[in-house]
C-alpha cells in the first residue's frame, strides 16, 4: 500500500490572513500620548520588523497588544478576536497562542532557566514530566544555550543568556506568535546572528508570525519580510526593506542611510 | 494512528495532530510507536508521516525521540513522507541526549547533623557579621562627622519624616490602646485589695519604663526596618548599589548612615509621644472605669514616678534604633539576585530585630536594676 505524500495545501492568491490588526490605537500616560491613532496589520507567517526611536512606544504597543496596557481608544484583534471582549476564559486559550519575549527578558528570579521554560507547560499542559525535562532541554538547545545553563537562576546569567533562555520560555508551547522586544540586543554579532537564523527556522518550520522590535540592522536585512516605522505616535510606513529605503520620512532616511546603515547597506546600484 | 506488519517490515501511521494542543495524546501514541516497533522483532520499521496534519517541535522530537529508541533497539527505522516543513523540523528537533548530574545523595542522619552544623555556623556568622558591619558604620560616620557636610542633611530629614513623622499615628494609637488596657487591668486587680488607686503606679512606672520604648521598638522594627531591608535589598538586586560603588561613592555613607541617623532621632521621639499617648489611655480609663479623676491621676503620677523612670525608657531608644538599623541593612546587603530571597531577607531582618530589642531590653533591665536606677 502505498500513500501519495499529501498535497501541500494550494497557496491562496487572495489577501494573506491577518493575525494581529490594530485599529486607531491611542494610548498615554497622564497629560501624554504615547501612540496617536495607530493602525498597523501583521500577516500570518511574516516576520515584521518593527523600528522606531528610543521612546516613541514600540514596547508600549506591544504591551497593548498583550493586553498589559491599558488603551484609551481603538481597537485591537488577535486572531480575528477583540482581546477586549474575550471572556476570561477564552483569553486564557490565546494566550496558550502567544509567546513573549520581554525587553529585560522578565525571567522568574526564584525558578530555574529549566523551571522558568517549564512553568508555561505545567500550566497549561498535561504531559509527563520526563516528556517536559526533554522539551525544555530541547527548546534550550534550539535557543544556543549551554545544559549546564539548565540548574541555574537568572541572577546567575549574564545578560545574553537572559535574552535566550527568556526566547526558550517565549517557545515553550510552541506558539503561533512571537513578540520580541529587542531579542539581540545585548548579544555579540555572532550570537545576534545566530538568534536570527534561529528565528528564521522557526518561523519557516513553524508558520511562527514573528512580532520583532529591534534596533538591529542586520535583523531586519536578514530576516524581516516586512518592516514597520513609528514616529511621533503613529506607523509612518510599512514595507519591505526596500520599500523603507526609498523612503524620504526624515526619521527613516536618518535611520537607513546613517553612519552605521551605510556600512551595511548593499551597495547602491 | 495504526500500524501494519507485512513480512518486508512494519509500518506505522501516524495521523492527525502531533501538536502540544495534543500533548497527552500524543506522548501516548508515541508509545505505542516504539511499543509497535519491538513488537515487529528487528525488522524495517517505517514510520510514515502522511497523515499528519500538525507537527511542532514537541511531536518531532517524541517521533525522533521513538526513532532513536527502535534504531538503539536493533531495529531499522526510516521516517517517510514528512513534507518539507515537518523534515526542517524534524531536524531541528533531532533526538540527543540530556544527561544531568545524578542528585548528591547521602544518609538522611548525616544530611541532618550536616543542616545543623550550618545553622550553627550561619548564626556564628551572623554574629560575626554583625559587629564587623557595626565596625565600618562607626568608622563611616566618624569620616562623616569629621567633613559634617558630607552628612546629607537632605537625606536624614526625609528619612525622619518617613520613620517618624508618619509612623506617628499608628504608634499613638497602639500606645493609648495599651495605656488603656493596662489601666483597666490594673484598677480592677488592684481592687479586690482596695487599692485601686495604686493602678496610678502600676501605669506610669510600666509604661514609662517598659512599655512604651518595647511597643515603639518593635513597631519601628516591623514597619521601619522591613521597608530599609527591602529598599537596599532591591538596589543590591539591580546592581544600583555596585553603580553607587564605582561612582566612589560610599553606599554605607550614602545609604546606610542617613537612615541609621533617622533611626537614632526617630525613634527616641516616637517613644516620647508614645509615653504621653499611653498615659494619656490609662487616664482615660482611670476616670471613666476607675472613677480617678484626672487631678487625683495626675498628682499620684507625680508621686510615683521620678525624672528617672522616664528617663529609663526614653534612654533605651537610641540603642533599640541602633540595633534595628543595624539589622536591617546588614539584611538588605545580604539579598542575592532573586525576589524569593529579598522576602527571605527581609522577614529575617524583622524576626531579628524583633528579637534582639527584647534582648536588648533585657540586658538594660539587669544593668538597671544593678545600678539601682
Ligand atoms: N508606565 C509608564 N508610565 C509613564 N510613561 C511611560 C510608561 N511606559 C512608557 N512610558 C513612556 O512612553 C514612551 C514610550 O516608551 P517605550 O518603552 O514604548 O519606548 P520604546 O519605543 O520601547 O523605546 P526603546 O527602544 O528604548 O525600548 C516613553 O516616553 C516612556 O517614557
Ligand atoms: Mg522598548
Amino acid at each position: 500500500m502505498t500513500q501519495p505524500p499529501p498535497a501541500s495545501a494550494p497557496v491562496p492568491a487572495t489577501e494573506p490572513e491577518i493575525v494581529i490588526r490594530v485599529r486607531d490605537v491611542v494610548v498615554g500616560f497622564g497629560e501624554k500620548l504615547v501612540l496617536k491613532g495607530l493602525d498597523l496589520d501583521v500577516r500570518r507567517g511574516e516576520v515584521l520588523g518593527f523600528v522606531g526611536g528610543s521612546g516613541t512606544g514600540k514596547s508600549v504597543l506591544t504591551r497593548a497588544i498583550l493586553g498589559l496596557t491599558p488603551k484609551r481608544k481603538g481597537v485591537i484583534e488577535v486572531f480575528g478576536l477583540d482581546i477586549d471582549l474575550l471572556p476570561v476564559f477564552e483569553r486564557k486559550a490565546l494566550e496558550r497562542r502567544w509567546g513573549v519575549l520581554f525587553q529585560q527578558g522578565a525571567l522568574f528570579s526564584g525558578l530555574t532557566v529549566l523551571q522558568n521554560i517549564q512553568l508555561p507547560m505545567r500550566e497549561h499542559l498535561r504531559i509527563s514530566q520526563e516528556l517536559m525535562n526533554e522539551l525544555a532541554m530541547l527548546k534550550l538547545d534550539l535557543v544556543g544555550l549551554k545544559h549546564d545553563a539548565a540548574g541555574k537562576f537568572p541572577s546567575e546569567l549574564s545578560g545574553g543568556m537572559i535574552k535566550r533562555a527568556a526566547l526558550a520560555r517565549a517557545l515553550a508551547l510552541d506558539p503561533e506568535i512571537l513578540f520580541l522586544d529587542e531579542p539581540t540586543s545585548g548579544l555579540d554579532p555572532i550570537g545576534a546572528a545566530e538568534f536570527d537564523q534561529l528565528i528564521a527556522t522557526l518561523q519557516k518550520t513553524l508558520g511562527l508570525t514573528v512580532y520583532m522590535v529591534t534596533h538591529d540592522l542586520d535583523s531586519l536585512y536578514s530576516i524581516c519580510d516586512r518592516i514597520a516605522a513609528l514616529a511621533d505616535g503613529k506607523i509612518v510606513a510599512t514595507g519591505t526593506i526596500e520599500e523603507l529605503l526609498a523612503s524620504d520620512h526624515p526619521w527613516l532616511r536618518a535611520y537607513f542611510h546613517g553612519q552605521r546603515a551605510r556600512q551595511l547597506a548593499p551597495p547602491a546600484r | 494512528m495504526s500500524g501494519e506488519t507485512s513480512p518486508a517490515g512494519t509500518r506505522v501511521l501516524l495521523a492527525g495532530l502531533w501538536t502540544l494542543e495534543n500533548g497527552a495524546g500524543m506522548e501516548a501514541a508515541a508509545g505505542d510507536i516504539e511499543r509497535m516497533g519491538a513488537k515487529s522483532g528487528g525488522g524495517a520499521i517505517l514510520i510514515d508521516l502522511a497523515g499528519v496534519t500538525a507537527l511542532d517541535t514537541a511531536g518531532a522530537w517524541l517521533i525522533d525521540r521513538a526513532r532513536e529508541r527502535l534504531t538503539r533497539a536493533g531495529a531499522k527505522v526510516e521516517v517517510r513522507w514528512a513534507a518539507e516543513r515537518q523534515a526542517i523540523l524534524l531536524d531541528q528537533a533531532h533526538y540527543r541526549s540530556f544527561e544531568s548530574a545524578p542528585p548528591r545523595a547521602g544518609s538522611p542522619l548525616v544530611n541532618w547533623l550536616a543542616e545543623i552544623g550550618e545553622t550553627l555556623m550561619s548564626a556564628g556568622r551572623d554574629l560575626v557579621a554583625g559587629v564587623s558591619f557595626l565596625g565600618e558604620i562607626v568608622a563611616a560616620m566618624l569620616r562623616a562627622f569629621s567633613r559634617p557636610s558630607r552628612l546629607r542633611p537632605t537625606s536624614i530629614t526625609y528619612h525622619v519624616e518617613n520613620f517618624a513623622f508618619r509612623a506617628l499615628p499608628i504608634i499613638a494609637l497602639i500606645n493609648f490602646l495599651v495605656g488603656c488596657i493596662v489601666a483597666q487591668q490594673g484598677i480592677f486587680q488592684l481592687s479586690r485589695f482596695g487599692a485601686a488607686a495604686f493602678a496610678v503606679d502600676l501605669i506610669g512606672i510600666l509604661v514609662l519604663r517598659e512599655l512604651a520604648v518595647l511597643l515603639s521598638s518593635i513597631m519601628v522594627a516591623g514597619r521601619t526596618g522591613s521597608a530599609i531591608t527591602a529598599e537596599l535589598g532591591s538596589m543590591k538586586m539591580r546592581e544600583e548599589i555596585d553603580a553607587l560603588r564605582v561612582m566612589g561613592l560610599d553606599p554605607m555613607e550614602v545609604l546606610v548612615l542617613p537612615r541609621l541617623i533617622a533611626l537614632l532621632i526617630s525613634l527616641p521621639l516616637l517613644t516620647f509621644i508614645a509615653d504621653i499617648s499611653a498615659l494619656f489611655g490609662g487616664l482615660l480609663v482611670g476616670w471613666g472605669y476607675g472613677g480617678i479623676s484626672p487631678e487625683i491621676f495626675l498628682a499620684r503620677l507625680q508621686n510615683a514616678i521620678g525624672l528617672n523612670t522616664f528617663l529609663v525608657g526614653l534612654i533605651k531608644a537610641p540603642f533599640m534604633a541602633l540595633v534595628i538599623g543595624v539589622i536591617a541593612c546588614l539584611e538588605g546587603f545580604r539579598v542575592q539576585g532573586s525576589a524569593e530571597s529579598l522576602g527571605r531577607q527581609v522577614t529575617a531582618s524583622v524576626v531579628k530585630a524583633i528579637f534582639m530589642v527584647i534582648v536588648v531590653d533585657g540586658l538594660f533591665a539587669m544593668f538597671f536594676a544593678a545600678i539601682k536606677y
